[in-house]
């Protein structure tokens, strides 16, 4: 089971930035261990993040995303107190959602 | 053309409950996220890449900023940002042209996101880096060199 993120969100002059923080191999495929097999790819595939049930960003990730893959963006609006919910899932089927409430 | 047309509607046929998500009204359709891209993350090359997004040859746009090192110590971890002054910014990819596939992220942008993302990403060797921003219907492309001094593959 994954770890869970790390989200700040926080409002200013009325847009959000949102910065998650993701705890992740992100396992190319290309890598070999120390006997020469090659290390199946394990990466994040796909990521949402919403804000009050609104989609705010969309993203696909390639296995080219840096292992613990970090990820910041703005949106307009936003609220003190109101959550920004981040949901991840990976090729391998697993999934994580964390949310944060915005500062 | 045609064909990618073709492809474009296939995938957006295929949508399954995303795409009844959508006519059920509860996301808008240019918002429903189609399966993972893996035409396009498994084209190797930049050029196979750009057509596999459906992007052809890109105008090159001077509004397009990205923001990543010029010299990135370590390949592993490099920071890349993209952002633009372009009106009506639908999606931004990031591509790496010298890794074994170009393509390392795209966002899709709703209305009411500013198209400005940062994130971090993994460079095999010195490469041209190129930001793709879909903004109106139109495909637009900056590019900026990064040297990487450590690769971040194979490790």
């Amino acid at each position: 089971m994954a770890n869970p993120m790390k989200i700040r969100a926080a409002s200013k002059d009325g847009v959000t930035e949102v910065k998650v923080l993701m705890s992740h191999e992100m396992e190319t495929g290309q890598r070999k261990d120390s006997s020469g097999n090659l290390v199946p790819a394990h990466f994040i595939t796909e990521l949402t993040a919403t804000w009050n049930g609104k989609t705010v960003l969309e993203a696909q990730f390639g296995p080219a995303v840096s292992k613990n893959p970090y990820l910041a963006f703005k949106f307009k609006g936003g609220a003190k107190g109101d959550k920004v919910v981040v949901s991840w899932k990976d090729n391998k089927g697993d999934s994580r959602t964390d949310e944060a409430a915005i500062a | 053309m045609i064909k990618q047309r073709r492809e474009v509607l296939k995938t957006g046929g295929g949508l399954g409950v995303l795409g009844l998500l959508a006519a059920a009204g509860v996301i808008k359709p240019e918002l429903a996220l189609a399966a993972w891209n893996e035409s396009a993350f498994k084209a190797g090359s930049l050029e196979k890449t750009l057509a596999a997004l459906g992007a052809g040859k890109p105008a090159n746009s001077g509004d397009i900023s990205i923001n990543a090192p010029d010299i990135a110590e370590n390949g592993a971890v490099v920071p890349i940002g993209v952002s633009t002054s372009l009106p009506k910014v639908e999606s931004i990819a990031i591509l790496i042209e010298k890794n074994p596939d170009a393509l390392a992220a795209i966002f899709k942008l709703p209305e009411g996101t500013e198209a400005n993302v940062q994130t971090r990403c993994k460079m095999g060797q010195t490469s041209n880096v190129y930001a793709l921003v879909k903004a109106d219907g139109k495909f637009l492309m900056a590019m900026k060199e990064v040297k990487v001094t450590l690769g971040g593959c194979g490790g």
